[in-house]
């Protein structure tokens, strides 16, 4: 099944700094569904000052089962100059294998543009056995644009080994890449259960936040959150923090992401404090 | 084999006095997590890097030996941000720096070329062995190859210490390896001349996790 969803945000107001947002363009395309819905910013981004009042905010839902081997979804999303956008999967995908062994794949490639805000949270990601699954998410952000997203992936159902998935993630800032990950992992593939890549552990994420804002910022975060296992908060330059991590399973995973959140959302609101 | 294998020898030494000695690749942290103990788990430990940082390593030293041959100063730059992106670990990052400064040093030494004037001073590991490759007349996957041998046989090495291994079983591992990194290089070299953006970017996230252990810690035997 061949799906293409498309999603623009604009600020109305155009660049006068007053934060305001609208879907200028949106289209779905079966079982790619996009629907617009007030969206609640995380909390650890109170320090950004997103109105869910003024910003725009979409559901994805991958519709039925998927995506199947065969399928190819693919999902372009443009955020425009000082328009704030926030886009969250309603529920966790399954990969599933296809009747006939194929691969399936999802491309998604997100513009973000100078003053654009976007937080994408394409949710939890469940291989399944048996599953092969190729995906590629590009982010090109230009200078002065804002990131939120973050991704987990788990590997297998209960008690299940997960099939083949090659899964990147690419993003630019101002024409230069600031973060580029494969992961590939599951039956067929080497080495991704070593005590280099997975160790065994079922469940893997990060995050990922970009924010010009933050060069100024002379206060360092503390890499390791106190009692957290198999976390890092990783800044990657000045403006970019990853907060990597890797579980037993994805409730532990949930966990450990959002300790790693909260100790960088700590950090951030007293820097506001102080300034 | 090419009729100047024995430049690739003398890239690949360990013995080339260019740091590598003081690293143990993640190793170290990863036995102090508990995640290897024995020459078995050491062996899958090393499989992992090799297709993981080994390929990514390799795939940038070929590109770059590739850029150096062409002259093509403006790509050899480019290669630089590309790497950065692909090692999330800043305390990786200082290593691969730290390490392609002492390289670049002992190479420009043992071998001046007016290409190494086309490198940054704080250039990544990888792409200095590229270019100091290219100034040996060698060829892009000659570059990967060095790099791949280097990605495993540090910590390999460095196991014999860390674990009081027996030195065969540690070189055993390495001799199984040898097909892998045979097919990485080959895998690297074909990425000689693919554009910087689309080169391999295989992560290895506890790899990542480890490095930001080991550079808090105190009590350690290598530097990474």
């Amino acid at each position: 099944m061949l799906a293409h969803a498309r999603l623009i945000a604009d600020n109305p107001s155009g660049t006068t700094g007053r934060q305001s947002a609208r879907i200028l363009r949106m289209r779905s395309q079966a079982p790619l569904i996009l629907r617009p819905t007030r969206q609640q910013p995380p909390a650890a981004l109170r320090h950004w000052r997103l109105n869910p009042d003024h910003s725009a905010g979409v559901s994805l839902v991958a519709g039925a089962a998927g995506p199947l081997g065969g399928d190819h979804f693919r999902l372009d999303i443009e955020v425009r100059e000082g328009a704030v956008l926030i886009v969250r999967a309603v529920a966790a995908t399954l990969v599933l294998p296809g009747p006939h062994g194929l691969e399936s794949r999802s491309e998604i490639n997100i513009k973000v543009a100078s003053g654009g805000t976007l937080v994408w949270l394409p949710g939890r990601q469940i291989l399944a056995e048996r599953c092969r699954h190729e995906a590629h998410t590009r982010i090109d952000m230009d200078d002065g644009a804002r990131l939120f997203t973050r991704e987990e992936l788990v590997l297998g159902r209960h008690g299940e080994s997960p099939g083949a998935v090659r899964q990147r993630l690419r993003v630019s800032y101002d024409g230069v890449a600031i973060y580029d990950q494969e992961l590939a992992v599951g039956d067929g593939m080497t080495g991704w259960d070593s005590s280099a890549v997975t160790g065994g552990r079922r469940a893997l994420g990060s995050l990922l936040i970009v924010d010009a804002e933050t060069e100024e910022q002379t206060n360092v975060i503390q890499s390791l959150p106190d009692g957290i296992p198999d976390t890092a908060l990783m800044q990657l330059d000045a403006k970019t923090l990853l907060i990597s991590s890797l579980a037993e399973d994805s409730i532990m995973l949930t966990r450990q992401l959002d300790a790693g959140l909260a100790q960088y959302a700590r950090q951030r609101q007293a820097d506001h404090v102080q300034v | 084999m090419a009729d100047n294998a024995a430049a690739l020898l003398l890239l690949a030494d360990g013995r080339l006095p260019a740091g590598g000695y003081a690293h143990s690749g993640g190793l170290e942290a990863t036995i102090r997590a508990g995640r290897v103990h024995d020459a078995d788990s050491l062996e899958k430990f090393l499989t992992g890097r090799a297709v993981t940082a080994g390929l990514v390593a390799g795939a940038f030293a070929a590109a770059a030996c590739h850029a150096s041959t062409k002259g093509d100063r403006v790509l050899l730059q480019e290669l630089d941000p590309e790497l950065d992106a692909r090692i999330p670990s800043p305390a990786l990052r200082a290593v691969s720096r730290s390490l392609g400064r002492q390289l670049l040093r002992a190479a420009t030494a043992i071998r001046p070329h007016p290409r190494f004037n086309e490198l940054d001073r704080t250039a990544h590991q990888p792409i200095v062995l590229g270019v100091a490759a290219a100034a040996f007349d060698l060829a892009p996957r000659d570059a990967a190859l060095a790099v791949l041998h280097e990605a495993v046989a540090g910590p390999a090495v460095a196991a014999v210490k860390l674990l009081s291994l027996d030195p065969f079983s540690a070189h055993a591992a390495l001799a199984r390896l040898t097909p892998l990194l045979d097919q990485l290089a080959s895998e690297a070299a074909k990425h000689a001349d693919t554009a910087p953006a689309d080169l391999p970017s295989a992560g290895a996230p506890l790899l990542d996790i480890a490095a930001e252990h080991h550079a808090t810690t105190d009590m350690r035997l290598f530097a990474s």
